[in-house]
């Protein structure tokens, strides 16, 4: 094992509780918007559908494979962004609506 | 130059990812969680852009504007009540573009060793999110079926083209170079993935969907592990664990194990025990309604996914607004499976402009069900039904319920007599103190707040 996987395996471990720790701490209200949310944030594989398709001496099943993903990613974050802010727009207090 | 500025992009965008979920934690901040998320994520993707390894914008920037001339409608013009879907089909979105870019991968370098078993992991678990959303996607939409389908064997044949499935991964773990392996290895992924979903029913779903969300992000990842990309490794732990946390919350406000929900095929066995009963239930007029609303000082409502179908939300609103004037106190009891994801019903009555301060969860509200002078139920059935607490035979036996029936009256406005999704006969509907109002959520609120309305001018 190199140095950069027990790196990353760190890093995932620490990850990995830092957000059991913060979910934990959303209220039930919002696990709409906070799945949302997330799932946006999981289209971070946007990264390396960039990197695919991007490079210089790509194959063309590459490109294909990578085009698609790209397209699927950005959809992804699109529309996970989008909607998690509609519906957050819509939480209001007594009050304070209108 | 860029080059070397980069990691510390990176190290933003995650911090940016972190922050985002960080203040998901309250209505208050979650928009300004949102925004940071925004721009952790426009970070990382200009950051990429930038790398020096990256020459070729073109089929980028194509997919970024189709991508987005996809996204933006997906998330405008979808009603509310159709959220589960988006979500479940968002999900298979990222799921695909993991797995095809493990599988690009896979192609262009025959990665070995722990690389290789990262690949594995990130071309399984995104292949098979991708056909389980997809099937998710299409029993929330109703294009599929929504009832469990379960035949004989079931299990056994699912966990055995699972086990396939990996026996092949680890073949290929041992040697990459095997490479007609690797289609065989995408096929039995996919038809997991399908075969994962085919006995689960709607009640379930809330747990579904947060799992393949979980899954998701594990898959992106083990992304992170192949190109050494410690922002993936980050981002998709975070959603791996979230996804991860609300599907324990889902089945431990069931009763039910992981394997239960998964394996469980639910709905099955009581549907001869249901149609055995014939009892007698006492209904009601919406007039009749409205008068013991009207003469009533504390009105619990509970809603459940029926509000969804029915698109009754802003009637609800309404009549929240009605018993407001009069001077009467109004909570909403949210059971945590109420609907078809987490949060489901919250979402909705915000859209409708009900204050989130009067949505309560189920251990708060709990205690008040004894001094409502009306409990209100709305399209809810399994998470009213007493049986549940004392019938070890039930199939929900042990599931916590929302304590409607302990209501000086309980209404639950209902279509029909069937019984409900699982199939299970309700005991609320038989008590002394239930009225059955029957017909259709929206149009039977909207006549109770019509008569509600008259009665006030007769004042």
């Amino acid at each position: 094992m190199t140095i950069d996987m027990e790196f990353g395996l760190y890093v995932f471990m620490l990850a990995a509780f830092l957000g059991f720790e913060l979910i934990r701490r959303v209220s039930p209200l919002l696990h709409t918007p906070l799945m949302s949310l997330t799932n946006a944030i999981s289209a971070i594989a946007v990264v390396g559908a960039i990197i695919l398709t991007g490079a210089k001496e790509a194959s063309t099943l590459t490109r294909v494979l990578g085009f698609i993903a790209v397209l699927a990613s950005t959809t992804n974050v699109v529309s996970g962004y989008l909607i998690t802010d509609r519906m957050l727009k819509m939480f209001k207090k007594r009050g304070s609506s209108k | 130059m860029i080059e070397s500025w980069l990691p510390l992009v990176y190290l933003l965008s995650a911090a940016g990812f972190i922050l985002a979920i960080k203040w998901m934690n309250s209505p208050a901040t979650a928009r300004r969680g949102v925004i940071v998320g925004e721009i952790g994520m426009l970070l990382a993707v200009v950051g990429t852009l930038l790398r020096a390894e990256v020459v070729s914008y073109q089929w980028i920037l194509i997919a970024f504007v189709l991508g987005s001339a996809a996204g933006i409608p997906l998330a405008y013009l979808m009603p509310m009540t159709a959220v589960p879907q988006r979500t479940a089909f968002s999900h298979a979105c990222g799921a695909l573009a993991a797995a095809l870019i493990g599988t690009a991968e896979y192609y262009q370098e025959t990665p070995h060793g722990f690389i290789m078993g990262a690949l594995i992991a990130e071309t399984l678990l995104g292949f098979l999110t991708f056909t389980a959303s997809l099937m998710a996607f299409g029993k929330l939409q109703e294009i599929l079926p929504t009832r469990p389908i379960t035949y004989k064997g079931q299990n056994i044949v699912n966990l055995s083209v699972l086990a396939i499935a990996i026996g092949l991964g680890v073949a290929l773990v041992v040697s990459p170079e095997q490479s007609w392996l690797f289609p065989i290895f995408i096929a039995l992924s996919l038809i997991f993935g399908v075969a994962l979903i085919v006995p689960i029913g709607g009640a379930d779903m809330p747990t579904v969907i947060a799992l393949l969300n979980s899954y998701a992000g594990l898959s992106a990842c083990a992304m992170g592990f192949v190109l050494n990309n410690r922002l993936l490794i980050i981002a998709g732990a975070l959603d791996g664990s979230s996804g991860f946390i609300l599907s324990i919350i889902m089945c431990r406000a069931m009763n039910r194990s992981f394997t239960n929900v998964l394996f469980g095929a639910f709905g099955q066995l009581q549907v001869s025990a249901a149609a055995a009963t014939q009892k007698s239930v006492r209904s009601a007029s919406p007039e009749e309604a409205a008068a013991i609303l009207d003469s009533s000082s504390k009105v619990i409502i509970v809603p459940g996914y029926g509000m969804a179908v029915a698109q009754a939300q802003h009637k609800v609103r309404e009549l929240y607004d009605a018993l407001i004037k009069r001077g009467i106190e109004v909570q909403f009891a949210i059971h945590p499976v109420a609907g078809r994801m987490p949060g489901h019903m919250n979402v909705l009555l915000a859209e409708a402009d009900v204050p989130y301060d009067k949505l309560s969860e189920m251990d708060d509200i709990n205690g008040d069900f004894p001094a409502a002078d009306v409990a209100l139920v709305i399209g809810a059935n399994d998470t009213v039904n007493p049986a549940a607490k004392h019938d070890k035979g039930s199939p929900i036996a042990g599931m916590p319920i929302l304590d409607a029936y302990r209501a000086r009256t309980v209404m639950v406005i209902k279509r029909s007599m069937n019984p409900g999704f699982a199939g299970i006969d309700n005991e609320l509907y038989y008590m002394d103190n239930t009225l059955m109002l029957f017909g259709d959520a929206k149009a039977f609120v909207a006549s109770i707040v019509k008569e509600l309305g008259s009665n006030s001018d007769g004042h």
